[in-house]
C-alpha cells in the first residue's frame, strides 16, 4: 500500500500528511511534483492543504491545469483512490471531479478551530473503520471552506448519499450553530457517486496522534490503509 | 556644505552633521546616489546609532549561544544537534498607515531572516498594542487579518502572542513579529560575502519602485504627512515567500552557496554592505542585472527599493548554474548581479557606467553613533497614596468578572482563530495558556515560546517594568515545564530626541540586563524601533521580549488550565501589596498609578527552579504564572481553560497584606499549580529545599470558582464575560 501526496507550489500540508503516513501509519508515501506526470503506482493519492499557485484567481484554480492533475483526473477515472484535504477539495471542485464550490467563509474570516464531524457514510474506503452516525474531532483551517452548489446539484448529492461528513455538536446533532463557515446543509465532506474521490475541508492529518490533541483523523488512514491491504491481497 | 539642500538632506534623512561627517570620511561630496545610500543604512532603523551605545549593555552570551546579535537571526544550540534560529522585528510604521500589507510584511520580513540563517521557520509569534476599542478596529482587525494571512498563506503556524489596548497607542500601534525556524547546528548559513570572485545571485521577487525610504519612514515620528508615505508600504506575497523558502531549504545542504542574506530595509544596499562587512571584503553590483518589475528605474531606485521577497545569495563562482535550478524548479527568477570583491568598497555600476563607489565600511561600522541628553520624565502624576483606597473591593466576583472582559485580560480566542497554529504537526501545547510549545518531530525535545511586554509598567517605571516582562516570560516559559533559555528583544520606544525618552531607553536597558544577568538568559537577536510618536506624543516605553525555552522530553510538559478533578490548587510564592499599576486599580478605582511590583531575581530564579523540578519530577498537573489582574484571575483562567471549577476555604491576609492585593495584586514571582494529592509529600519537601513558600487554596472541581461563606462566581459567568471582552 503506497500513497501518493502531491506537492504544489504553495502546499503545506505536504509534510504533515507525509509524517502522519510514515511515522504514524507506517505505511509508504511518495511525494508527487506538480510538474510530473508520474503517480508512481501509488494506491491512493491525496491531495493536501495549502494554498496551492497562491490562489490566485480562486482557490485550486491554476492547480487544475498542472501536469499531475491530468494523471490524477485518468486515475480517479479509473477508480483510483484520490483524497483531497482542504485545498485539495478545492481543487477536486474546480477539476469537476466532485461537484459544487468552495467559497468565501460567511464569517468573512479564516477559521483555525477543532470543529466536530458527524460521519453519514461507513461505506466507503476512507471511513471503512468508523461506524455511521459517529462524531469525529478534526480541526478545521481555512478561509473558504464555505460548501456551496446549485439548487438541483444540491438535491442530486444528497439524493445520491455523497455527503459523507457534516458540521455537528459534539454530541451529533447537526444544527446551523454548528456550521463553522456557511457550508449548506452543514457539508464538510463528500464523495463522488463511485466512492473513490473523496474531499474535505477539515485536515484529519493535524489528529492523527494523541500528543496533538486528537486521534481521530488517523481512524480514516487507517481505514484507507485496512481496506487497500484487503483489496491488494484480494487481487 | 553648499552642494546639498535641506530638502536633500530631510529626503534622505540625515543631519546637516551627519552629511559633514561623511564628506569627511569620504574626502569628497557623495553623489545622489551614494547620498541615497548612507541615508538609508545611517538611519535609526538600520544602523541603530542611538541605541548601539545602550545595547552593548545587554549579555549575549551564554553556553547554548550559536549565534549572537549581528546576523539576520541569533541562534541557540537547543539539543540532539538542532539548532534554534530566532529573532523578533517591528513593523509598527508600515502598520500604522496600511495594517494588513504592514503587519503582513512584517511577518514576511522575519520570516525571511530565520530562512536565511538556512533554517525551516516553522513558529510565528506576535505583540501587538493599539488604542481602545472600539476607535482602534479598523488598525486591530487590519493587523490581524495581516499577520494570519501571510503566516496562513505560507504555512507557518502563529503559535503566540500578545495584545493590549491602552490610549498611549492611539495613532500608533505596535506590531511586533517573532519567528522561530529549526536548522541541524552544523548547517546554520551565514549572511557573509567571502571570497573574490564569488558572485551575488539576487533571488525572489522582482525589484520596482515599493518600499523606497522605508528605513528612513521608520525612523521619522508620525504626522499628517505620513499618509503620503504610503507608497514605503511595501505589500507583500506569502506565495512567493513560500517558494523562496522551500528552495533555500533544497540548497540546505550546497556547498555552493556561501552565504545568504535577506533584503530588508534599504533592500539591495543594505544586503549587500551588511554581506561585505560581515566578510570583510567588497562587492559589485551591476543594477543594469536587477531583475525589474518596472520599466525605467534609476540605479538609486533599484539600489534603495524595499520590494518583499528578494534573498541574495553569495554563490561560489561557476556553481551559480546548479542553484539556479534549483530556484527554476521552484519557478523563482534569480540572476547574478555581482561579485564579491577584495577591495572593501562597493560598487555599484550600471553597465559600463560607475554610480556609486564607497566604502564598506563608511556604510556601516563607520556611521556615527549618538549619545543623548537623558532626562527622568514628571512622574508626579502618577503618585499613588494606598492609604487613600480601601482595602477590600466592594464585590470580588464582579471586579473579576469586570477583570476577566477587560480588552486586556479576555479571551484571545477571537484573534487566536484567525491563526493557523497547528500546520506543521508540532504545536504541543496551543495558544491560549502560558508559553505555546512546538516538538521537534523525531525526537522528544519541545521548544517553548513566549512573547511578553509591559506597557503599562514601564511607562511607571522602565527598569522595574523592563525587568518584569523579562520575569514574566521566563515564568511563562517555566510554567509549560520548559527551561527558559534565550532572548529575543524588540524596543519599541518614542523619539530619542526627547530626554525623557531617551531616559527610559537607557532604564529599560539597564533594567533588562540585569534580569538577563540574574537568570542567566543571553539576548541574541533582537531590534529597536524608535520615534513611536504620534503628533508630538509618545506610547509607552515598550520593551517586548520573545523568550525561548527548551524542555527535552515534551511528554513532561505542562499547561495552564487544570486538568483533573478533585487536584489540589496551590499559590506558589510570596504576596505583596502590589497593586501599583495593576489593572485591578484601573478597573475598580479608575486609577491607572503607583509603582510597579518590585522584581526580586533571587527569589525569581529559586520560584522558577521551583517550578521545574516540581514539573520534571512529574508532580504537577498544572501550572499558570500569576500576571496581569493577579492571583484570582489567574484561577479564573485555569478554570476557564479546563471549564473545571474550584472551592477552597476562605481566604485570609496575614499581616499587613491587604486582601485587595490578595486577589488581584500584581506581585511577581508567582504561579498557581494543581496537582494530585499524593504529590503533596514531596512538593512540601521541594518547596523546603528551594525555600519556596506555597499555599493551599482549594480543590479542583464543580463549575464555580468558590471560596466558601467569602464568595463564589459560576463558570457560565466568568466564560460569558472572558469571551465577549474583544467585542
Amino acid at each position: 500500500m503506497k500513497f501518493g501526496v502531491v506537492v504544489f507550489p504553495g502546499t503545506w500540508s505536504d509534510r504533515d500528511c507525509g509524517q502522519v503516513i510514515e511515522q504514524v501509519l507506517g505505511a509508504e508515501v511518495r511525494f508527487l511534483w506538480h510538474k510530473d506526470r508520474d503517480l508512481q503506482g501509488c494506491d491512493c493519492v491525496i491531495l493536501p492543504g495549502g494554498f496551492s499557485y497562491g490562489d490566485h484567481l480562486r482557490c485550486g484554480a491554476l492547480a487544475r491545469f498542472s501536469p499531475v492533475m491530468e494523471s490524477v483526473v485518468t486515475f480517479a477515472e479509473h477508480g483510483g483512490l484520490v483524497w483531497g484535504i482542504c485545498n485539495g477539495f478545492q481543487v477536486l471542485c474546480e477539476t469537476g471531479l466532485l461537484p459544487g464550490a468552495l467559497i468565501r467563509n460567511d464569517v468573512c474570516e479564516f477559521r483555525c478551530e477543532p470543529v466536530h464531524l458527524f460521519v453519514e457514510r461507513a461505506d466507503l474506503i476512507y471511513t471503512a473503520n468508523l461506524d455511521r452516525g459517529a462524531v469525529l474531532e478534526v480541526p478545521i483551517s481555512h478561509g473558504e471552506g464555505n460548501y456551496f452548489a446549485d439548487a438541483a446539484t444540491l438535491s442530486q448529492i444528497e439524493q445520491n448519499g455523497q455527503v459523507v461528513f457534516r458540521y455537528c455538536q459534539p454530541d451529533g446533532l447537526v444544527v446551523p450553530a454548528a456550521n463553522p463557515n456557511g457550508s449548506l446543509h452543514n457539508i464538510a465532506g463528500i464523495v463522488n457517486e463511485a466512492g473513490n474521490v473523496l474531499g474535505m475541508m477539515p485536515h484529519p492529518e493535524r489528529c492523527a496522534e494523541a500528543e496533538l490533541g486528537g486521534e481521530d483523523g488517523l481512524k480514516l488512514f487507517n481505514s484507507v490503509l485496512d481496506s487497500m491491504r484487503e483489496v491488494l491481497v484480494a487481487s | 556644505m553648499t552642494a546639498v539642500s535641506k530638502k536633500k538632506l530631510r529626503e534622505v534623512a540625515l543631519s546637516e552633521e551627519e552629511y559633514k561627517r561623511v564628506v569627511e570620511l569620504l574626502d569628497r561630496q557623495p553623489n545622489d546616489v551614494e547620498l541615497g545610500m548612507i541615508g538609508v543604512l545611517w538611519s535609526e532603523h538600520c544602523s541603530y546609532k542611538t541605541s548601539r551605545p545602550l545595547l552593548r549593555r545587554l549579555p549575549s552570551s551564554g553556553s547554548r549561544v550559536l549565534q549572537g546579535p549581528g546576523e539576520n537571526a541569533g541562534a541557540i544550540d537547543v539539543g540532539e544537534g538542532w539548532a534554534a534560529v530566532f529573532k523578533i522585528e517591528s513593523h509598527n510604521h508600515p502598520s500604522a498607515i496600511e495594517p494588513y500589507q504592514g503587519a503582513a510584511t512584517g511577518v514576511g520580513g522575519i520570516l525571511r531572516d530565520v530562512a536565511a540563517m538556512g533554517a525551516r521557520p516553522v513558529a510565528v509569534l506576535d505583540s501587538l498594542r493599539f488604542g481602545p476599542l472600539p476607535e482602534s478596529r479598523r488598525l486591530f482587525d487590519g493587523v490581524v487579518s495581516g499577520i494570519g494571512g501571510y503566516g496562513n498563506c505560507v504555512g507557518v503556524p502563529t503559535v503566540g502572542g500578545e495584545v493590549y489596548f491602552e490610549p498611549a497607542y492611539a495613532g500608533n500601534p505596535i506590531v511586533n513579529a517573532m519567528c522561530l525556524g529549526l536548522v541541524p547546528a552544523a548547517r546554520l548559513r551565514k549572511a557573509r560575502a567571502e571570497g573574490v570572485g564569488n558572485l551575488l545571485l539576487l533571488a525572489g521577487a522582482d525589484t520596482g519602485r515599493d518600499g523606497i525610504h522605508g528605513a528612513s519612514f521608520a525612523s521619522l515620528e508620525l504626522d499628517d504627512s505620513s499618509e503620503e508615505r504610503r507608497p514605503a508600504v511595501q505589500v507583500g506575497n506569502p506565495f512567493l515567500e513560500k517558494c523562496l523558502i522551500e528552495a533555500l531549504q533544497e540548497l540546505a545542504e550546497s556547498t555552493a552557496v556561501i552565504g545568504i542574506q535577506d533584503l530588508g530595509a534599504a533592500g539591495l544596499t543594505s544586503a549587500v554592505a551588511e554581506a561585505a562587512s560581515k566578510a570583510g571584503s567588497g562587492a559589485l553590483v551591476d543594477v543594469a542585472e536587477v531583475p525589474r518589475r518596472e520599466q525605467g528605474m534609476s540605479p538609486y531606485e533599484v539600489m534603495l527599493s524595499e520590494s518583499q521577497e528578494r534573498m541574495l545569495l553569495i554563490v561560489k563562482r561557476g556553481r551559480q548554474a546548479e542553484v539556479q535550478k534549483v530556484l527554476e524548479r521552484w519557478d523563482l527568477h534569480s540572476a547574478v548581479i555581482g561579485m564579491v570583491t577584495g577591495d572593501g568598497h562597493l560598487d555599484v555600476v550600471e553597465g559600463r557606467e560607475q554610480v556609486a563607489r564607497l566604502p564598506v565600511d563608511v556604510l556601516t561600522s563607520l556611521c556615527p553613533t549618538r549619545t543623548l541628553e537623558a532626562k527622568p520624565p514628571d512622574h508626579s502624576r502618577y503618585r499613588l497614596d494606598l492609604t487613600e483606597i480601601r482595602e477590600e473591593p466592594a464585590d470580588p466576583p464582579a471586579t473579576l468578572l469586570r477583570l476577566l472582559a477587560h480588552p486586556n485580560l479576555c479571551s484571545r480566542r477571537p484573534i487566536l482563530r484567525q491563526y493557523d497554529h497547528m500546520v506543521g504537526n508540532a504545536t504541543v501545547v496551543r495558544p491560549g495558556g502560558d508559553a505555546a510549545m512546538i516538538r521537534i518531530n523525531g525526537t522528544q525535545l519541545g521548544i517553548a515560546m513566549t512573547t511578553d511586554g509591559s506597557g503599562r509598567y514601564c511607562e511607571l517605571d522602565p527598569y522595574l517594568g523592563a525587568q518584569i516582562a523579562i520575569a514574566e516570560a521566563a515564568r511563562n516559559i517555566a510554567a509549560t515545564g520548559a527551561r527558559p533559555v534565550a532572548i529575543t528583544d524588540c524596543l519599541n520606544f518614542g523619539s530619542p530626541d526627547k530626554p525623557d525618552v531617551y531616559w527610559q531607553l537607557e532604564e529599560t536597558i539597564s533594567g533588562m540586563a540585569n534580569a538577563c544577568r540574574a537568570l542567566d538568559l543571553p539576548i541574541v537577536s533582537g531590534n529597536v524601533s524608535l520615534y513611536n510618536d504620534t503628533d508630538g506624543r509618545s506610547i509607552y516605553p515598550t520593551p517586548v521580549i520573545g523568550m525561548v525555552g527548551v524542555i527535552d522530553d515534551y511528554s513532561k510538559r505542562l499547561e495552564a488550565g487544570f486538568k483533573e478533578d478533585g487536584d489540589f490548587v496551590l499559590l506558589v510564592g510570596v504576596t505583596a501589596n502590589d497593586l501599583g499599576g495593576s489593572h485591578y486599580l484601573e478597573v475598580e478605582h479608575g486609577v491607572f498609578a503607583g509603582r510597579p511590583p518590585e522584581v526580586d531575581l533571587l527569589q525569581e530564579r529559586a520560584v522558577l527552579e521551583f517550578i521545574l523540578a516540581t514539573a520534571a519530577a512529574g508532580l504537577l498537573r498544572s501550572a499558570h504564572d500569576v500576571a496581569e489582574g493577579g492571583m484570582l484571575v489567574a484561577l479564573a483562567e485555569c478554570c476557564l481553560l479546563s471549564e473545571k471549577g474550584m472551592r477552597g476555604p476562605p481566604l485570609s491576609t496575614g499581616g499587613d497584606l491587604r486582601f485587595d492585593a490578595l486577589l488581584f495584586g500584581e506581585t511577581q514571582g508567582r504561579f498557581v499549580v494543581s496537582l494530585p494529592s499524593r504529590s503533596m509529600p514531596e512538593i512540601q519537601n521541594l518547596a523546603r529545599k528551594h525555600r519556596i513558600e506555597i499555599q493551599m487554596l482549594g480543590m479542583t472541581g464543580g463549575d464555580q470558582l468558590e471560596f466558601e461563606g467569602q464568595f463564589k462566581v459560576s463558570l457560565e459567568e466568568m466564560k460569558r464575560a472572558h469571551q465577549g471582552g474583544l467585542g
